[in-house]
This record gives structure tokens, sequence and C-alpha cells, in this order.
């Protein structure tokens, strides 16, 4: 997608090649000789709004998340964002938001500006106006200059959020963003959420909370012992779900690991799932 | 009520006309050969850090024992071949051996040590072009005041140092081969005792300097065989005095040889030989003799 | 032990009276300690980011060896640099044997492999922290270095000061390479030692307090500088 490809002269013009829709077929992926996930295949569309991935602990939801962003590869099958795989260049134009926010050791202001650097074409004025913008957005403003560790859990979380959305991402993924947060934050994370997804971003959330996920979601995919069991729409999927394993899971009954879901799990799974309830 | 946040805000380029794609693959970095920016800039900095070898004035390298130069000499006589001939002269103060490595090396331009054997066969080898007297003075026998062995007084160093063995009264010894611990196991040899045999029990090896070895010999109460100007310098003497003094075998000559250009071509052997001759000439022969310290003269000139 | 109450005597008295022979040693201490500590920084700190970030086979070797490479004594890096730089040696034409220049080399070699161990030692988990999101961001080697270093940067100072006191009070490395010239290559270590082999007890004591106080001098001054920094950026 570079300005070469583009012809002189056009105004208002789409993304050459959008990212959606998500293609995955026969996606595995192993640890040592434990499967996590198998086989998956999944379709997200064009206008997809916002998908959330939901699944007992164990099911492999922040290893599906990862690898649809590229941070992890495939043991077995593909990943296909509009045709293309998860690489370093479809990477740029998506944003991932971790469960613990990796906020650099600089104040408010300098993560913001460390992302909006990363835009070409960004000149000072440019990311002067639109750090203001995010601050607004992220409920930070006059606190530029606090360094980002002194904030609190929730405004961390709302500062990452805005970075993630600074380099104006077409797909924003988030891995149980509001797991550890209060009320009150969690409501500000949704709010910007619903805005993205309005603004036309793709949202792929992982998520504990059924709450959460009927608020926000426009479908959901439902992950069990490493498998797909449903890709509903939101409205159907929290009053008749079709596959037994959700259902088990929303009424609250749980749900057994099998023997092979029960074997350690890798280090970069387990910091991600740190601290789901 | 929460406040709705515009689409604009969230989305600036879907808002307005889009110029660049906001997310357009940025430029692969091509990374400038980080190793040779650093090899230059170590360079750069060694270089602007280097010291008087890109000087105006003429130096030479004068690779000398700790006993000439911890005694004062150089800093009492060289200031006056420097005004004569505007030469400088830094020396280079280590023990004999390592003197003699560093001319062989070819890491000077004089060498001024007091170890004949050791002078002739590096001018023998063809690392030095002649190697001449220049001055001598004396190695003494230094202990603690209350003498337990009983040498104090004697010039006979041969029975000295017998007494010392059979006494069993520490000895500190350089045991470095310099000059200085050449001498002294000549010493003990013609007194007929094996210190190897006593090495680590009244027979200590210090592997060291004069001056250190001074220091671990006033410190255990031990004697030592010294150069007599190194102790008159020395500033720790404490309750240890000069015992034995006086007799032939003490006798101490050094010599000055220019290091052989042939063999380096870096050496600067005009100015080498320009402060050879100066050295041995009278102008230098009488600063030698002209240098005292607490009144007494450390050095004897004999250039022939 | 009178000889400490007579050295904290002298040395106080030698800084006063502005002794002339007492500053040229301590400039060039400084001086070459300095140059040595800029270089191996400029080697070490990128060397030890790369250490701390990349996965290359050998890597684990390689961490063994710059880390034994710390333990290094000084005499014998002294030994190893004169070789190369003795007119009998394959860098004897750069001339660069007892001038100050030697000493700024042996001295960078010495702390290098302490700036690399102690700069991968501080960035690992730094690097551990940030590398899932650095990659979301897929952002390219360079950036990643740079900012892992700027980051960083209190870890660091203590890093550039654990290496400037190491080559501060070392004497064996600039001894053998300098020569210990009277005025030309003669630093504070290397006066303490010959003042000690001249007897010279207490005016080698006060030297070391001197040296003493001065690296105290630096150590302050970094700290100074670095809670500057922080109050600048906290400030709301």
């Amino acid at each position: 997608m570079s300005t070469s490809s583009r012809a002189p002269g056009r105004a208002r013009a789409a993304p050459a090649s959008p990212l959606l829709p998500l293609a995955v077929h026969d996606l595995s992926w192993h640890v040592g000789d434990t499967p996590l996930l198998r086989r998956i295949d999944l379709a997200l569309e064009a206008r997809a709004g916002c998908t959330a991935i939901m699944g007992p602990n164990g099911a492999g939801k922040s290893v599906l998340l990862r690898l649809l962003n590229g941070l992890i590869a495939p043991s077995a099958g593909s990943i296909r964002w509009n045709g293309r795989p998860p690489d370093a260049d479809v990477r740029r134009r998506q944003a991932f938001v971790f469960q613990r926010p990796a906020l650099l050791r600089r104040s408010v202001h300098d993560n913001l500006d460390f992302v909006l650097r990363l835009v070409p074409g960004s000149n000072r004025a440019g990311r002067a106006a639109r750090a203001d913008t995010l601050l607004a957005l992220a409920g930070l403003t006059g606190r530029e200059r606090t360094p980002a560790r002194r904030l609190s859990g929730g405004e961390q979380q709302r500062l990452a959020l805005v970075c993630a959305l600074a380099t104006e991402p077409e797909i924003l993924f988030l891995d149980e963003p509001t797991a550890s947060l209060d009320p009150a934050s969690t409501q500000a994370i949704e709010r910007i959420v619903v805005d993205s997804v309005t603004a036309g971003t793709a949202v792929v959330l992982v998520t504990h909370d059924a709450g959460q996920a009927r608020r926000l979601a426009d479908s959901v995919i439902f992950l069990a012992a490493g498998r797909v069991t449903e890709h509903t729409p939101g409205e159907t999927f929290f009053t008749e779900p079709r596959s037994d394993e959700a259902r088990d899971y929303l009424t609250g009954r749980l749900v057994t690991r099998t023997a092979e879901s029960a074997r350690p799990l890798s280090p970069i799974i387990n910091e991600a799932r740190s601290t789901c309830p | 009520m929460p406040v709705r946040h515009p689409t604009s805000a969230i989305r600036p380029s879907a808002a307005r006309p889009p110029g660049v794609c906001p997310l357009a693959s940025r430029p692969s970095a091509t990374r400038p050969s980080a190793a040779a920016g650093i090899r230059g800039a170590v360079l750069a900095a060694t270089i602007a850090f280097a010291g008087p070898s890109l000087a105006a004035d003429e130096t030479i390298l004068l690779q000398s024992t700790t006993s000439t130069a911890n005694s004062g000499l150089y800093d009492a006589i060289l200031p006056a071949f420097t005004e004569t001939s505007g030469i400088t002269v830094n020396v280079v103060a280590v023990g004999t051996g390592q003197a003699i490595r560093n001319a062989t090396n070819g890491d000077g331009d004089v060498l001024l040590v007091h170890a004949k054997d050791a002078e002739e066969a590096f001018v023998e080898e063809g690392f030095g072009v002649e190697r001449l007297d220049v001055m001598y003075n004396d190695f003494v026998i230094v202990g603690p005041t209350n003498d337990p062995a009983g040498v104090a007084g004697t010039k006979d160093v041969t029975r000295s140092l017998d007494l010392i063995a059979t006494s069993g009264t520490p000895f500190a010894s350089r045991g470095d081969d310099s000059g200085t611990h050449r001498k002294e196991r000549a010493l003990w040899e013609a007194a007929g005792v094996d210190v190897e045999a006593a090495s680590g029990t009244w027979y200590r090896e210090t592997g060291s300097g004069m001056g250190a070895t001074l220091n671990v010999a006033v410190g255990m109460g031990a004697y030592a065989l010294t150069d007599r100007g190194t102790w008159i310098a020395f500033g720790n003497k404490r309750g240890h005095a000069i015992l034995v003094e006086g007799a032939d075998e003490l006798f101490n000559q050094y010599g000055v040889i220019l290091v052989n250009p042939e063999r380096h071509p870096n050496v600067n052997a005009e100015a080498g030989q320009a402060f050879i001759d100066w050295v041995l000439g009278d102008e230098g022969q009488a600063a030698i003799a002209a240098y005292t310290l607490d009144g007494e003269q450390l050095f004897f000139p004999n250039a022939k | 032990m009178h000889e400490i109450t007579e050295a904290l005597g002298l040395a106080v008295a030698l800084v006063l009276a502005g002794d002339a022979d007492l500053f040229e040693i301590v400039g060039l201490s400084l001086r070459v300690s300095l140059s040595a500590v800029a270089i191996a920084c400029a080697i070490g700190l990128p060397l030890g980011a790369a250490l701390a970030i990349a996965r290359f086979p050998g890597r684990g070797v390689a961490l063994i060896v710059v880390n034994a490479l710390m333990g290094l004594p000084p005499v014998v890096v002294g030994l190893v640099v004169y070789l190369a730089l003795s007119n009998a040696g394959p860098l004897g034409t750069l001339g660069l044997l007892y001038t100050p220049a030697a000493m700024i080399v042996a001295q960078s070699v010495l702390i290098t492999p302490l700036v690399t161990a102690l700069t991968r030692e501080v960035l690992a988990p730094l690097h551990a922290e940030y590398d899932e999101r650095f990659r979301s961001l897929a952002l390219p080697l360079r950036t990643v270095v740079t900012t892992l270093l700027v980051d960083a940067r209190p870890g660091l100072a203590t890093v550039a000061l654990a290496a400037f006191g190491r080559a501060i009070a070392e004497v064996g490395a600039v001894i053998v390479v300098g020569g210990n010239i009277d005025h030309l290559t003669r630093v504070m270590t290397t006066a303490i030692a010959l003042e000690t082999s001249r007897g010279e007890l207490a005016l080698a004591l006060a030297l070391g307090i001197v040296l003493v106080t001065l690296a105290l001098g630096v150590n302050a001054c970094v700290a100074g500088l670095s809670r500057d920094t922080i109050r600048v950026s906290a400030r709301a």
C-alpha cells in the first residue's frame, strides 16, 4: 500500500487493498507435542465490526489472537488477510493492546509521541495536534508530563489503547483489556472501543467478561479445547448458543479440560493469561 | 452520560482527504555499517589523544631502572641536557630485565641499566650499538637496627651473608632477575649458601622492584641488598639502617647503550647518541657527580 | 597508622595549594579514563543490546565469554596491548606506545567487556517486557535498540560509572603501556605506585584520598544529573 500505487489526482479513495476479509484455514499450533489449537477455520468479513473471542481457560484464545497478528508463527495451516500473511507490512496496519500495558518508561506525552513518530509523513505540529486529540480521547488531558508508570491501572490501559489507535490501524486486537480494571475504567475503555468500531476499525477482542462481549460484540467466536465450536452473531450467541461447550460456559458449568490441554503451557501464553479470573 | 468521541478523533484519515495512507510501508532502514563507524571513532579518538609523538620538540625514550629513577638522579641532571640540546628525555623506569626486554623490542632509544653481563649480551646479539661505562655506586646491606644476625660494621660481605643465613633472620630478595638481584645471587653463591632451597623460609623472594622489596623488608624486619641511591632516597626507612657497606664486591657499575637503529628503524639514533655523548662528556659527568641527597653523593661518574 | 592522619593533611594541603603536578596527574587520569569509558560505551552499549535482543547460534557461549572477560586482570591487558603496540609488534608503526593514547586503548580493552555484559544484564529484562509490543508495532531493529537504550538510562548510567570506577582505579594496564613517564603518562594510580615504591607512604595515601574523592565527585555529578532528568519529566 504505497503512494506510488495510487494514481495521481485521486482524492478520497479507500485504501487500495483492505486487510479484510480474513481467511484462516486449517490453523494449528503446538507447544512441543501438545496441540493447543487444532485445525481452526475462521472467516471475518469486510464489515466485521467487533468480534469477541470467548472460551474457557486453556482454550487458546490469546494464542489465536497472537497468531492473527503475526506475533507467533503457526505450526500448520494458513492465515490470510485478504490474501496476505501477517507479515511486518500487514502488522503495521494493525495494533495490539495487551492485557498488561507495556508502556515505555517515559511521560504520557513521550509515549504518544513515540508511536506517532512511527506514522510516516508526520511533522511536529501534526503530531502535537494528534497527541492532544488522543489525550482527550483517553481522558488524560493535562497529564502529559506524568511518567506513564505513575498512572493508575485504568489510566495506563486507556493510554495504551490510544497509543494503539494513534497509527489508525485497520484491525485492533485487544487481549482481555479490562480484565484487571474497575468498572469505571472498563466503561471508559469500552466507550473508546465502540467509537473505534463506528469509525471503521475492525476489532478482535478476547474477553472473559460475558457482559462486555454482550455490550460490544457484533459476533462471537467460541473456542474450547483448541477448536472453534461456533462463530455466531452477538444477538443470538448469548440467548441461543449453538454448541454444548458455549452453553456450559454461559451457564457457569465448569468445563473440564481434557488431559491434553492440561499440560503446561508455554511462557508466552502464561504471561498473557496471568490474571484471568 | 459518557461522551461519544467523534470519528475524526479516532480515524482522522477516514474523515479527511487522504494524502499518504498513514500506514504506508516505511522505507526499510539501511543500517550504516556500524562497525566501520566505531572503528573510525576509536582511531580518531586515539589520534586526538596521541601525545607528544606528534609534537614538534624532539624527544627520546630512555629505558632505565627504578634505582636510578627513584633516587631522583634523572630529575636532577636531565633538565640541563634538555636546555643545551633541546631534546626532551622521557624515562621509563622498570626493572633491569624489563628495560632490556623493552629495548630489545625497540621500544626505546637509549638503555641505561646496571647488569654488565646482560648489557654485553644485548650488544652482542645486535640489539645495541656499544656498551659504555657511565657511572658507579655501591650496594649496601640494610637491616633492622637491632641486628639479630650481628652483621653490623663488617666489610666482609661473604661473612655477613653467612651469618644471616645461619641466624635464620628473614632476608628480602628482589627475585626479579634485575641487576640488583643478579648481584645478590652472585654474592650468595660466593658465600656458599643455597638460597633456592631456603626460598619461602628465611629467604623471601618478592619478585618486585627495589622500593617494593624495601617496603617488605622494613615491614617484616628483614635484611635486604639495595643500591645506596635508592636507600638514601627511600622514605619508609623506619627502624632500618645500612649495616654492611664498603666491600669491593658491592661495587655497582652502570652502563649506557644506544639501541641499534639497524635493528629497529624507529630508533632516534641521532638524538639518542647526542644524549649518550652528553652524559659521558664533561657536562653530564659533572652533573652526575653534583647530585647529592641528604648531603651524600649517590652516583660516581666513571666514563672513560 | 600515623601515616593516615598525615596523609589526610597532606591531601588537603596539596589540593589547596593548587599543586601543579597533582593537577596535571589528576587531569590526565580523568582524560584517560573518561575517554576509555566513552569508547567502551560506544562499542559496549550496542553490543550489549545485540546480546540482549538477538537470538543467534552460539549466543550462550558469547555470553559466557563476555562475562568471563569482565575478570581480565589489568596487567594482562597491559601486556597484551604492549605486545601489540611495541615496535616489535604488529601495530608498532602507529607509535602509540608510552603515550596517553596507548593508555586509553588499554583501559578501553579492559572495560569494554564490563560495559557489554552489564548492558546486556540491564537491557534483557526490559527487552522481555517490550518485545511483544515492539513486534506488534513491527519496529525496525535500530528503533528497538535506541528505544531500549533510552529507556534504560538510569541502569546504563550505573554501568558507565562501574566502568569508570574500574578504569580510574587500575594501575596494571596503564603502567605497562604508559611507562609512568613524568609529565607524560603519569596518572594517579601509577603515581601512587611510584610513591609507594619510594617509601613515601603518606604521600601515596594522600594521592589515594584525592583519587577516591575524585571518584566520589564523578558519581555525585551523575547522580545529580539523573535526578534532574527525573524531576523534569515528572513535572505535571
